[in-house]
């Protein structure tokens, strides 16, 4: 995500970081750049104007040009900038002395959504044809569950072909997917579909139905998804608050595309208009979308965004924080979700107990197979490995290929119990057999045991460290560990002077120490 | 070919968006004002929020400003007339019809990433070619999506075509295959192959579309005679970056520019004219399955300008 946007914003940053001194001119050029990139993002030519004018405004005003390290005084200008745009400052306290325990992370977070007590909590979602609505009802919904709250997804998209049918195999895949909390419910009424703008009104009845079906069985949530629709067309815009009218919806939320155009915001600021909206979902968000969207609808609308949608898969909605996108944006990285992820998908248990053996030098290839997955479980390497600073603005020219995985994970899988105890077993004729065993080639093999070797040295000097330190000492590590754990092929990346040699991990490593 | 007949009140209509703000707002821009550039500055911006890209854009701008500066136009009317000239301008003449087999069955083959009206774009083009008198097959290779091939097979029976479909969860690839046979086997004229969305970012996704357009070509070789790629018309420039990406793994042959009706801009149509050359083909403006135009650019600029 935001590839484009930030190399350009990189681009400008290292122009001006090089200077020792910047003049007014120098910002005013910078800025000029700026405006461009966010124009080329498509974010709204109004929101690119008062955001470039404020940044300027700031810098010219304030000590940014007398200061020993203007272009750092920029950054950071465009940081809190870019981080009001999208919804302002959380209330999340970066302790630093809880970056070597793990970082508190219950501080309390813009996103969400709140419940309304007694249930059902009543949620609308609405949008634009192919925002990704029924999708996002089905990720909202696993989310829930996942939290132990009884959702019911209502089908109040009668229009679509199939629509309802949809939403009944993704509350299916929902149910199957995730054991923990109570069953998802859905609702329906499959007499009621009809072709486009031949059912209005209908999907009023259906709401009022779901919304006293919700009652009956004691949900905490009801979703309710709408069919899509264009702001421009005031018999279905009727139809929304018709609904409105009728079931009081707690949230509504609009469901956006992240690579919509300029049109974004007409559209946004319609449905607002219209409806009185409580947040705003962005979906898409893993294509390469510059982001033009996200630094857009927030501003227009002034509801904040709630979620973004980040892949094809039920677990893949995040929880929408203004900051660490901005971080994203500007390729720092984002460490903080990349922990919760990793939280998520381990106990403090298992991490321990894995934490020790690797302290022992006795991790396997079992454990490593396990972290594997783990690992893929918490999404895809590219999301994952985006969230690294100073990995960030490199990914984009990675050709990583998550089959690489697919491939180690058979290698593992063709070795006998013994050999994946102690790797040291394997010879020539051994490793010819997993190959083939495999479907691949015995340098294959080769090179993964050589990386799990490295990963278990690893392991074991990392294993003073905190989480955070670790994922520090990960990103420093370099991409070539990373590679040749996916069974071969490193990918070409333009590491532009960054330590990434083992010296260097190692010099980094002695220095937290020293901090300690 | 007379396959579509080029409805200009139809286009009008379904661009009637376009039209009032873009041109409205243009006009009030320009109109009776003589050129500074102030005014054009304004322009500028006005291009900018019709998604025309901020490169296009202010090329328009110089060029105008060039032809000002040259003494050639002196008034903001002047200066509309010029720019309808330079957008007429971009398209050369091409080839914009369909292209179909010498001998047996069409193969069309449909991409484009997550709901950007792929389906519904298909039973446009299908509906329009049954009109035709064309016997029409669809094959709902969409395996992924929940109910994707419901969606289809509702499509086909509203337009009474067949439909050859596969498993939730099956290769799609294999599904394409069988829709081969089955159209040289019933003697179809045209089998429209739909796909899963996918981002064009997802490398293992278009390589699997790759896969899917080899293997028509292991039935028919010179197959698909069409590669059509659905773009939604409301996506800003990210859609150059799409079309670029798509075109890169399955050879695209056309666009089907869908939700033309929505977006209160086009100017999407220029970018894609510009970046990459791909001829846009149709134009969905509005949700039946009538609501599709060949794509005429003299008509397309027309209707943006029109009174």
């Amino acid at each position: 995500m935001f590839g484009n946007l930030t190399d350009k914003f990189n681009d400008v940053f290292r122009k001006i970081s090089g200077r020792g001194k910047i003049s007014e001119a120098n910002i005013r050029e910078a800025m000029d750049e700026v405006k461009t990139a966010l124009l080329e993002a498509d974010v709204h030519y109004e929101v690119v104007e008062s955001f470039c004018e404020s940044v300027q405004a700031k810098s010219l005003g304030s000590d940014v040009l007398d200061s020993l390290k203007p272009g750092q005084q920029l950054i950071k200008i465009v940081h809190d900038e870019l981080v009001w745009l999208m919804g302002g400052k959380e209330e999340f306290a970066e302790d630093v002395s809880a970056v070597d325990g793990m970082p508190s992370l219950a501080a309390p977070t813009t996103g969400g959504i709140m419940f309304v007590d007694p249930g059902p909590t009543l949620v609308m979602m609405c949008g634009l044809q192919g925002a990704g609505k029924t999708t996002t009802c089905g990720k909202l919904a696993a989310v829930l569950k996942k939290q132990g709250k009884k959702v019911m997804l209502a089908a109040a998209d009668l229009q679509r072909p199939a629509a309802v049918h949809q939403l009944e195999v993704l509350v299916g895949q929902v149910n199957e997917e995730i054991e923990s909390g109570p069953e998802v419910l859905f609702y329906s009424e499959l007499d009621k579909v009809a072709e486009y703008g031949k059912a209005v009104g209908a999907a009023v009845t259906v709401c009022r139905h779901a919304a006293s079906e919700a009652k009956k069985t004691q949900c905490d949530v009801l979703i309710l998804d709408t069919a899509g629709r264009l702001h421009v067309n005031d018999d279905l815009m009727g139809e929304l608050r018709q609904i409105e009218k009728a079931v009081g919806p707690h949230q509504i939320m609009l469901v956006v595309d992240a690579m919509t155009g300029q049109d974004a915001v007409n559209s946004a600021k319609a449905f607002n208009e219209q409806l009185e909206l409580d947040g705003v979902i962005l979906t898409k968000f893993d294509s390469d979308t510059r982001g033009g969207a996200a630094l857009s609808v927030r501003q227009v609308t002034g509801k904040p965004i709630k979620y973004l949608g980040v892949g094809e898969h039920l677990d893949a909605l995040e929880t929408f924080h203004p900051e660490r996108i901005t971080s994203r944006i500007l390729g720092m990285g984002d460490v903080v979700s990349l922990v919760e992820k990793a939280q998520e998908q381990v106990s403090v248990e298992e991490a321990q107990a894995l934490q020790e053996k690797m302290a022992a030098g006795k991790m396997t290839m079992d454990d490593f197979l396990s972290q594997l997955r783990t690992m893929r479980k918490m999404g895809s390497m590219k999301s994952l490995l985006g969230m690294l600073p100073g990995i960030g603005n490199q990914i984009s020219k990675m050709d990583l290929d998550e089959r690489e995985i697919d491939r180690t994970e058979a290698i593992i899988h063709s070795m006998t119990r013994d050999e994946r105890k102690d790797v040291d077993l394997l010879d020539n004729s051994r490793r010819r057999r997993i190959s083939r065993g495999s479907g691949t080639e015995p340098t294959d093999v080769a090179q993964l045991v050589k990386g799990f070797g490295m990963v278990s040295q690893m392991g074991k000097q990392m294993s003073g460290m905190g989480m955070l330190s670790k994922m520090r000492a990960m990103s420093n590590m370099g991409q070539m560990d990373m590679s040749s754990l996916a069974g071969g092929h490193p990918p070409q990346l333009g590491s532009e002077g960054r330590p990434s040699t083992r010296s260097g991990f190692k010099k980094k490593f002695k220095q937290r120490k020293r901090r300690k | 070919m007379g396959l579509f007949k080029a409805a200009f009140d139809k286009l009008k209509q379904g661009l009637d968006r376009t039209r009032s703000t873009f041109v409205g707002e243009i006009r009030s821009i320009l109109s009776g004002k003589p050129l500074s550039k102030e005014l054009l500055s304004q322009l500028e911006a006005r291009m900018i929020q019709s998604d025309f890209g901020v490169k296009t854009s202010r090329e328009l701008i110089k060029d105008i400003e060039a032809s000002w500066e040259r003494d050639e136009i002196h008034t903001g009317d002047d200066a509309m007339d010029y720019l309808k000239e330079l957008l007429n301008a971009y398209w050369p003449a091409e080839n914009r019809t369909l292209n179909f087999a010498k001998t047996g069955p069409t193969i069309i083959l449909v991409a484009g990433i997550n709901g950007a009206g792929k389906t519904t774009s298909i039973a446009k083009i299908a509906k329009s070619l049954r009109d035709d008198n064309k016997q029409v097959m669809l094959a709902a290779c969409d395996t992924f999506r929940a109910a994707a091939v419901q969606q289809l097979e509702i499509w086909s029976e509203r337009i009474g075509v067949d439909v050859i479909k596969g498993q939730q969860g099956g290769d799609p690839a294999s599904v394409a295959y069988d829709a081969c046979e089955a159209a040289e086997a019933r003697g179809i004229d045209v089998l429209l192959i739909d796909t899963a969305g996918r981002l064009h970012t997802q490398k293992h996704l278009m390589d699997q579309l790759a896969k899917i357009k080899r293997v028509i070509q292991k039935k028919f070789p010179d197959a698909p005679h069409e590669v059509i790629l659905v773009l939604d018309a409301t996506t800003g420039q990210n859609a150059v970056t799409q079309a670029a990406i798509f075109a890169q793994s399955i050879d695209v042959s056309g666009i089907f520019l869908a939700k033309l009706d929505g977006t209160a801009r086009g100017g999407i149509v220029v970018a894609i004219r510009e970046e990459l050359g791909i001829p846009v083909k149709f134009i969905g403006v509005g949700e039946t399955p009538d609501d599709v135009e060949p794509f005429e650019p003299n008509t397309f600029v027309e209707a943006m300008f029109a009174q």
